[in-house]
């Protein structure tokens, strides 16, 4: 690599430079690894602290927790339904908190004291990896959820309402996990660029508003994310009234 | 400034270009599956940490709140249920009381008039007995008076006639 002309401590930028780890064979990238353990890290020790003692008058963490579980259930309710959203609690309100913790750990946390090697740690949805793989969990899961509902009942979905539909369904199959993949990828990394190239040229006050910027669209990101996954859901469960 | 977006935008060419082996924006490696059996076991511990207990206690709370609010409505009802009866019954004890009064007035009159009524005629017949009681007085007496007198005349003319 070419360094770079002026050397801020805070204000580098490399954008598609990895950590690698060795794990036998396989290669993976390490920055990724450890922000995400940190988000995890975070996100466990909230709720842990924060369930440790249920009371039914909630006092302090709890509210919290309490007020996230009734958001992501209204959320799941609405996509899902009311019949088969409990399931898919769990995954939903797990893509919304992890993206969301990550997205915003990735702006708020200074990552830039701690030094790799190679690469910078960041928000681990800024790495395509993350996202693709949430994104095709989320294909595989709405699958499973069709088929363990309906059988193979579920392929009606496919021809339903006209047979002319079937290539559009199976196109729909590729894009889904395509688009909300790219869609968090391209938002969180253009987020983070964008944030950084401002603040290489004009390190004070300047990229404010774009941090704030960033952390609305973080947490919209998060939203849609999951919104979009309950949404799959849904329509793969969804009954049909004949 | 444009030599490091240059240097970004060749570095993601190269990356994309030359596969895993150089890194790059699109590398797709084993971080994918690794970070999706992650997210996975997240979701599972999340479960049991968060949304399980965190769910229980919110869906308690309601149905606490539903079922106090059940009770509450019911004991509500029964409340109004009961004012409206002791209403009914006040109404009725006020009219029980009107009647009575009504009564005493018309019994306390009636004796007044009774009462009335016979000194009335008690006093009548005292006035009446005491008249007739003077008059046979005055009658005898008027007897008396004329007996005497006519003794006194017969006396008189026998004197004078003996005389």
């Amino acid at each position: 690599m070419v360094p770079m002309p002026l050397t801020l401590p805070f204000a580098e930028l490399e954008v598609g430079q990895q950590l690698y780890w060795q794990l036998g064979n396989l290669r993976v990238h390490g920055q990724v690894f450890l922000s995400s353990w940190v988000v995890i890290g975070a996100l466990l020790t909230l709720v842990v602290l924060g369930s440790r003692k249920m009371q039914r008058e909630p006092r302090g963490l709890q509210n919290l927790l309490e007020y996230l579980w009734t958001y992501i259930r209204d959320l799941a309710r609405e996509q899902i339904g009311e019949k088969a959203y409990r399931d898919w609690l769990p995954f939903i309100g797990t893509l919304f908190l992890f993206i969301f913790v990550c997205n915003w750990g990735g702006a708020l946390i200074p990552w830039k004291i701690i030094e790799l090697p190679n690469g910078e740690l960041g928000a681990p949805t800024a790495d395509i990896n993350t996202t693709v793989a949430m994104a095709l969990l989320v294909s595989l899961s709405y699958f499973y959820a069709g088929l363990s509902r309906k059988g193979l009942r579920y392929f009606e979905y496919y021809v339903e309402p006209t047979p002319i539909m079937l290539p559009f369904k199976i196109i729909e199959d590729f894009t889904k996990p395509l688009s909300l993949s790219f869609r968090l990828f391209g938002n969180i990394l253009a987020d983070e660029l964008v944030v950084a190239v401002l603040a290489f040229l004009v390190p004070l006050f300047v990229p404010l508003p774009a941090m704030f910027l960033g952390l609305f669209t973080s947490a919209i990101q998060a939203l849609i994310f999951a919104t979009l996954a309950a949404n799959y859901i849904g329509e793969a469960v969804h009954e049909e009234s004949h | 400034m444009t030599s490091w977006l240059l240097l970004a935008t060749a570095d993601a060419a190269t990356g994309a270009a030359a596969g895993a082996s150089e890194g790059g924006l699109f590398d797709l490696d084993a971080t994918l599956p690794l970070m999706a059996v992650q997210v996975v076991l997240l979701t599972f511990i999340l479960n049991a940490l968060f949304f399980r207990p965190v769910g229980r206690a919110v869906e308690e709370r309601e149905g606490y709140i539903a079922t106090s609010k059940a009770d509450a409505k019911q004991k509500l009802a029964q409340a109004e249920r009961l004012a409206s009866d002791l209403s009914e019954q006040l109404r009725e004890a006020r009219q029980a009381a009107q009647g009575l009064i009504v009564q005493a007035e018309q019994e306390s009159d009636q004796l007044y008039r009774e009462a009335l009524a016979a000194a009335q005629a008690e006093s009548i017949a005292v006035r009446e007995q005491a008249r007739s009681l003077i008059e046979a007085e005055k009658s005898t007496a008027l007897a008396a008076l004329r007996e005497d007198a006519d003794r006194l005349g017969s006396l008189i003319v026998d004197r004078l006639l003996a005389a």
